[in-house]
């Protein structure tokens, strides 16, 4: 690479010529722009500035920004600039680059609020946003009474889909993540049942614990990771590519089309779920039993035949069917919610699968609390 | 870079030569026996009508998807039969706007810009500052430096998208259809910005449109893809394939289906 160089010489008309030559391309030591203003070659302060390029070599944006910043620097002081003596490129470019062809009138956000109002601010959002809230969930029971009377508008087809998505496709999660919390339900209690020489009591605990609520909880939870994000996802998607607006402006409510049949499906598919996992997790339950404390197999069926009742078996379906819904309601609405931008949706998923596991574990909090009380 | 747009461009050398080219989609053969050349400098236009396979041209060109059969060849290196060292300095060579502009919505403009700069060359960061504001600025984007992609217009977009694709100061720049969505006045204004690109740096661009006006006001050489017999059946420049294509398809579709000429 030819080095650059750059002589700074005083025309005849008191005008300041500077002389570049070499290669002035970026990552070279091109000298700076305000060396060339006030260098001692330049001695007084110059009107007027020219430049001869003739023995130019090459030239990149590490000329332009050098140019750029002189520019700068002579409009700022009064300086001026006679561009003929550059390449028609180089000029070109350089009047592009001027502030006259910037765009303006379109400001940036503005000023950061008093901290007292954006407390009040981010108060009123948790309100709008319990408002909103509220009214989906009106909308939803609303739509679901519709459908009930034969009336609302959705796509069976769509509905059948879902169902295979959220039932038949989940099994293996479902199998995995029952049978390991069985096992690890089984021992725990064998820990402090052993020490008691009451290690068939394992089936007791892993099958009133599976069944009542552990297999419910983990479906949910699983449901929430699994098919509440990917609700969340595929309706935040059709809202970015305003695929919603299109069926709003059709007359097809959203809620009744795209909200109904993946709240149906994820109703019937989550009791189902909810069966397999006491299932799996019985059968985890038995593996260690079985394995590692002595117990036989008919012993352990026995076992916990006798300890498992009706009651605690509806429980657990009761816990499913509840968590389904608040799947459902919280993948669809955070869908809905989305804007129209890819970290949105993201957003929305991410917001989907909070939301939809707290609110399982509030409502389990719920339920187990109420028959407490009910003495259920 | 380093050719000035004094340089005469009557004697164009290739820069990109296509030969042999069929692209498909697993079976499904959208185009064969494309050949063409991509001369250094030129405003190189691919055109033709909805779903006929310009898209997937650029991603062919831009190594982005592999060719069925054929090759593609940058001043004589096949793309896909080069070393990866070679394949990434080819790369670098590139500057691509896509459609809506592709710009990463978590970045400010500025960190979108420096991207390709951060990535690829080891300038200080300050250098990097005024390189960055300097591209926004050739582009009429001085001053958005910090603003968000959500924050500015589709057109403004596309311009930011123009900033970062030259931010490498690329010998090939690469357009998927610059004016979609634009209305006529900021269409016509990028249009004239990539013809002062071009004319000022001695950047050949290639251009995905099927837009007319932009067409006859930019292109100086163009390729034809016909989808009914699946491979091109025109190359030049349009005004000339306007004047004397015998096609009646290449005809009609610069005529906007009128099918006579009237220029």
């Amino acid at each position: 690479m030819i080095p650059s160089e750059l002589k700074i010489d005083r025309n005849p008309d008191g005008a300041l010529l500077l002389s570049l030559a070499g290669e002035w391309k970026l990552g070279s030591a091109i000298p700076s722009p305000d060396s060339a203003l006030a260098g001692p070659a330049a001695g007084e302060k110059a009107q007027r500035l020219a430049f001869a390029t003739d023995k130019l070599e090459g030239w990149d944006s590490g000329l332009l920004i050098f140019l750029a910043k002189l520019f700068a620097i002579c409009r700022r002081d009064g300086v001026i600039v006679d561009q003929s003596g550059l390449p028609a490129g180089v000029r070109k470019l350089m009047e592009l680059a001027s502030p006259e062809n910037q765009r303006t009138g379109i400001t940036h956000g503005g000023e950061r609020p008093p901290f007292l109002v954006r407390v009040a601010d981010a108060a009123f959002a948790q309100v709008k946003g319990f408002k909103e809230v509220l009214a989906f969930i009106g909308e939803v029971t609303l739509a679901f009474f519709k459908m009930l009377r034969g009336k609302a508008d959705f796509r069976r087809l769509d509905l059948i889909v879902t169902i295979q998505e959220t039932g038949a496709q989940a099994l293996p999660i479902v199998t995995l993540i029952s049978l390991l919390v069985g096992m690890i339900l089984a021992f725990v209690a064998s820990i402090q049942l052993k020490m008691f020489g009451a290690q068939i009591y394992v089936a007791d605990v892993v099958g009133i614990g599976m069944v009542r609520v552990m297999g419910a909880i983990m479906t949910g939870i699983i449901m929430s990771g699994r098919t509440g994000a990917a609700f969340a996802a595929q309706l935040g998607t059709m809202q970015v590519n305003e695929e919603i607006d299109a069926l709003e402006t059709l007359g097809l409510s959203p809620v009744e089309f795209l909200v109904l049949p993946r709240m149906l499906a994820l109703m019937m598919m989550m009791p189902l779920l909810c069966v397999y996992s006491d299932l799996m997790g019985v059968l985890g339950g038995m593996i260690v039993g079985v394995g590692m404390l002595d117990i036989g197999v008919m012993e352990y069926v026995q076992e916990s035949r006798s300890a498992l009742n009706l009651t605690h078996f509806l429980v657990g379906l009761f816990h499913c069917f509840v968590f389904g819904v608040l799947v459902a309601i919280f993948g669809c609405l955070r869908g809905i919610q989305c804007e129209r931008s890819a970290s949105a949706v993201g957003y929305a998923a991410t917001s989907a699968v909070v939301t939809g596991i707290v609110s399982i574990v509030v409502a389990t909090a719920i339920i187990t609390l109420s028959c407490q009380v009910l003495g259920i | 870079m380093s050719a000035p747009a004094e340089e005469s461009r009557t004697m164009k050398e290739a820069v990109i030569e296509v030969k042999g080219l069929e692209m498909s989609y697993g079976s499904f053969v959208l185009m064969r026996d494309l050949n063409f050349t991509i001369g250094r400098g030129d405003i190189f236009i691919i055109m033709g009508g909805s779903g006929c396979g310009k898209s997937t041209l650029l991603k062919l060109l831009v190594g982005l998807k592999r060719p069925a059969r054929g090759e593609i060849l940058y001043d004589g290196v096949s793309y896909w039969e080069a070393e990866p060292e070679v394949q990434e300095r080819l790369k670098r060579r590139f500057g691509i706007l896509f459609q809506s502009g592709a710009l990463w919505s978590s970045m400010t403009l500025a960190e979108n810009v420096a991207m390709p700069l951060e990535q690829y060359t080891t300038l200080p960061p300050g250098q990097i500052r005024e390189l960055v504001s300097f591209k926004l600025s050739l582009v009429g984007l001085g001053g958005f430096e910090e603003f968000y992609p959500s924050e500015i217009s589709g057109g403004m977009k596309k311009r930011a998208g123009l900033a970062r694709a030259m931010a490498l100061d690329p010998d090939l720049l690469f357009f998927d259809e610059p004016s979609a969505g634009l209305d006529p006045i900021s269409a016509r204004l990028l249009d004239d910005l990539i013809i002062e690109l071009s004319e000022s740096l001695g950047t050949t661009v290639v251009v995905v449109t099927h837009e007319l006006a932009s067409i006859f006001a930019i292109g100086t050489n163009s390729v034809f893809l016909d989808p009914d017999v699946k491979t091109m059946t025109a190359a030049g420049d349009p005004k000339r394939l306007l004047k004397e294509s015998p096609d009646p398809k290449v005809i009609n579709f610069l005529t906007r289906g009128e099918g006579t000429r009237q220029r």
